[in-house]
């Protein structure tokens, strides 16, 4: 941090609660004026929360907001904005259906004084913006119709360009290639040289290094480090995210880990070159019975893309999947659990019928096995109760609706409609996320069992933890392609980051 | 996250207080066109003497057949999260064709090709088959949104309509159809019993079979049938089939009921069959509600219709007074799904 240079943005004791979970506890948080700060830190460390609180989305929590040495407090976003703040988030938020210049503009189009839109003067002015950024594209085409990569850059102009003084990059390259993330970081550089304060959130250590000047750590939602990106390396990183032995629960995880020999099963499921748009390169692997496969990658790498590919739902532009040797395309989802295919997205809102009674959750995936024409209620909520008492779900009444369940057990059940006739794979995404220890601790046993009755699992996850305790093999996933495997050796957490 | 917790604290003592409360919210999908239908015939039976009378409640079971026979595919359809808009006229075309596949008396003007009524029916029925397959490949192959494709359809088989009795009007049907459509038996007229057991055969489907779960589970959330390895374009296809073959055959038994085929004969209908499965309390959203909800309202609009009647008003207050009472449905329908989702979130 440059010194002497008073703060232009100052937070202090910073508290904020979701329900009872504090997801920021007494954050300290300084900004100088012409600095790039990088944030780093895991899943629901808190970064993500502060910026939103700096942006003004979020805006009751407790502490002190100072900005320009005046304390102050946004009540919405468009306060922030007015402040000169402003932020890119992680999901892109463009208008396809209007064209780039209007994207770049969009909420502040140059107007003349009959409130009438300037097309001329905006193309014109989008388009040299887009210049400056290394982009050449006619202003006047329709958003919609350009690569997710360049969508990506554009909003980010959008917002670099918009005159704010203070901007917030929340995971901004996760879909840019090497190329696009170079042009970006030269513009940032450039702004900050201009005097704009620059926020930076990124999972990608190596460009947090590059880029910033201060890099704070997040942990558990507490700051544990801040110092200059010059005085530090990517291990010492790893290690403040992580927190070596601090904490006994993540004690159990960064321990090493030994991945068993490759076992001399059948292979149940090969895949071979599948590629999606921008969201999948050339991927290949195979998962064999009786193995869990953990897939493991950053938020964006193209995991859920891969997961729907392998339960029917999305078709692959090339590329091919065979079940048990035999070449498959599935023409949908029905065709896939036909094969044997048992798939658990990972947002239990897509997956389940919060309307319905737990049995009836359950037993959907099965109807088909035990009713031909009449359904056999009976016959279902014993199934139901069967694998209600497997998992232990609670409360174990299998007439009650699924809403009524906590999201721990709702997860259970989302695992339960695959088990009454298992699956030959089953496919995971992010199985134990948002769960507490003992809910996680009861996902990680039924992966285990169904491991040792011979089902091929695919798990796959953002979070380290999941993968690592989970599965026997694990295979890293970044932007698209794979780039590293792990099989029959030691490993840790940090090793896992490292690859990534 | 709270499973911890709920290990601990069994669902029945910390739901107790509101037990009453919960049940009531949840159902108050089904109580309150119950509640309106109560209302509605203990005001007209006030009203006017010759209500209340089992002469009248013949003419009410009459008067809201031809709409309860088409309601019972759209219920399939409304419960899966869709709309058919093309159910009027597809039971107008397929009066009309089995009108048109009948030898017609001489001064009938139209150039009509006469069959066996066997033969008339099944190509009738053929015709609002291949319609509603039309309609669900749209939907699902071509994936245009059903409120479209429908609203495609409402033309396309009006226009059919128009080609086949070109302004005329026909009046012959296959005697099978004359008999389910204008005669009694015991004093019970056929068309009532004909709408009486489709009701029931939907009723059945809906609730016993395979099917019928997949429809609910389909509108309930179809992500989650999707990704439960559900066919769900196979479900839709045929729930928009289902809902053009039950408006043709109400079209048929229709054109007999009302002893002529003409062009646009049916278009209130469309309004009718959507109001009773509405008020019924059937979720627009798809997912909550059935035949029993569709029963029903097709007796709280036979009750309205017909007591208005009974009570004199002036016909063109009538049609606000039933526009109101859709609307104040339509508001019960959308609060009942919000008191719904949050006793269950």
């Amino acid at each position: 941090m440059p010194v002497g240079l008073k703060p232009i943005l100052e937070l202090q004791e910073i508290t904020k609660a979701f329900g009872g979970v504090e997801a920021l506890r007494s954050v300290d948080f300084a900004l100088s004026p012409g600095e790039i700060h990088g944030l780093v830190g895991e899943n629901g460390a808190g970064k993500s929360t502060l910026m939103k609180i700096i942006a003004g989305v979020h805006a009751d929590f407790s502490g002190r907001f100072i900005l320009d040495g005046r304390e102050t407090r946004f009540r919405s976003v468009r306060d922030a904005h007015a402040a000169g703040i402003a932020m890119v988030h992680q999901e892109l938020s463009v208008a396809p259906d209007l064209s780039v210049a209007e994207n770049v503009f969009l909420g502040n189009q140059p107007t003349n004084r009959f409130g009438f839109v300037q097309w001329r003067r905006m193309a014109r002015e989008a388009g040299e913006q887009l210049k400056r950024f290394g982009i050449d594209v006619d202003p006047m085409s329709r958003l919609g119709d350009l690569p997710i990569g360049l969508q990506q850059l554009i909003e980010i102009a959008r917002v670099l360009f918009s005159g704010a003084r203070i901007i917030i990059l929340d995971e901004p390259t996760s879909a840019l290639s090497p190329p696009e993330v170079e042009r970006l970081f030269a513009t940032l550089k450039r702004l900050r040289d201009e005097g704009t304060s620059i926020v930076f959130i990124s999972h990608f250590i190596e460009d947090i290094l590059r880029v910033s000047d201060v890099v704070t750590v997040f942990r558990n939602g507490r700051k544990v480090a801040e110092t200059r990106a010059a005085d530090t390396n990517k291990p010492a990183l790893i290690e403040a995210m992580i927190g070596h032995g601090r904490e006994a629960l993540e004690e159990t995880y960064t321990h090493d880990i030994m991945l068993p020999p490759p076992a001399e099963r059948p292979v149940v499921l090969n895949a071979s070159g599948l590629s999606l748009a921008r969201s999948l390169r050339d991927v290949s692997f195979d998962v064999r019975a009786g193995e869990v496969l953990g897939i493991y990658g950053f938020m964006g790498c193209g995991q859920l893309e891969l997961a729907r590919i392998l339960f029917g739902k999305l078709k692959p532009d090339q590329g091919s999947l065979a079940i048990a040797g035999e070449q498959k395309a599935f023409r949908s989802t029905a065709g896939a659990r036909r094969a044997g295919i048992a798939f658990v997205p990972e947002s239990r809102r897509d997956m389940l019928f919060h309307q319905e009674p737990v049995y009836k959750n359950i037993s959907i995936s099965v109807l088909d096995r035990i009713s031909s024409l009449l359904l056999k209620p009976s016959r279902e909520r014993e199934i139901a109760a069967r694998q209600v008492d497997q998992l232990r779900i609670r409360p174990a009444a299998v007439e009650l609706d699924l809403g009524m369940l906590s999201g721990g057990n709702q997860q259970k059940v989302a695992l339960a409609k695959w088990l009454s006739y298992p699956p030959r794979l089953l496919v995971l995404c992010e199985p134990t996320r948002g769960m507490d220890v003992g809910a996680k601790d009861d996902v990680i046993h039924i992966v285990r069992d169904l491991r040792a009755k011979g089902l091929a699992v695919i798990v796959l996850s953002t979070e380290p933890e999941t993968v690592l305790s989970l599965a026997d093999r694990i295979i890293v996933l970044k932007r698209g392609a794979v780039v590293r495997e792990f099989s029959n050796e030691r490993i840790s957490k940090d090793r896992l980051l490292e690859a990534a | 996250m709270t499973s911890g917790e709920s290990v601990t604290v069994p669902a029945s003592d910390r739901k107790r207080p509101h037990r009453l409360a919960v049940m009531l919210r949840s159902q108050m999908r089904n109580i309150a066109p119950f509640l309106t239908l109560i209302c509605l015939f203990g005001f007209f039976a006030a009203a006017s003497p010759s209500f209340a009378t089992l002469d009248n409640l013949g003419n009410i079971l009459t008067q809201i057949s031809v709409t309860g026979i088409i309601a019972v595919g759209l219920t399939f359809v409304i419960l899966c999260a869709e709309i058919d808009l093309s159910i009027a006229a597809i039971a107008n075309v397929t009066g009309i064709a089995v009108a048109y596949f009948t030898l017609q008396e001489s001064y009938v003007n139209i150039a009509n090709v006469p069959m066996p009524g066997w033969a008339a029916i099944l190509l009738a029925l053929a015709l609002c088959a291949l319609l509603g397959l039309v309609n669900a490949f749209g939907l699902t192959v071509i994936g245009i949104p059903s409120f479209i494709m429908t609203l495609a359809m409402m033309q396309i088989a009006a226009g059919i309509s128009a080609l086949l009795v070109r302004g005329q009007i026909a009046y012959k049907v296959p005697p099978l159809v004359s008999t389910l459509g204008s005669t009694s038996i015991g004093g019970v007229p056929w068309i009532v019993i004909v709408a009486a057991l489709m009701l029931l055969g939907g009723h059945l489907v809906l609730t016993y079979t395979r099917f019928g779960r997949y429809v609910y589970m389909v509108g309930g959330n179809r992500e989650a049938a999707e990704y439960s390895g559900l066919n769900v374009k196979l479900i839709l296809g045929s729930v928009m089939v289902i809902s053009a073959v039950c408006a043709g055959i109400g079209g048929m038994l229709g054109v007999a009921h009302f002893g002529s085929a003409q062009q646009n004969e049916f278009d209130t209908y469309l309004l009718d069959s959507i109001a009773a499965v509405v008020v019924g309390g059937t979720s627009l959203f798809g997912g909550r509600g059935g035949i029993g909800n569709t029963i029903v309202g097709l007796f709280v609009l036979g009750v309205l219709n017909n007591g208005l009647d009974h009570v004199n008003i002036d016909s063109f207050l009538k049609i606000l007074i039933r526009g109101l009472i859709l609307l104040a449905a339509l508001v019960i329908n959308v609060y009942a799904q919000r008191l719904r989702e949050r006793t269950a979130d």
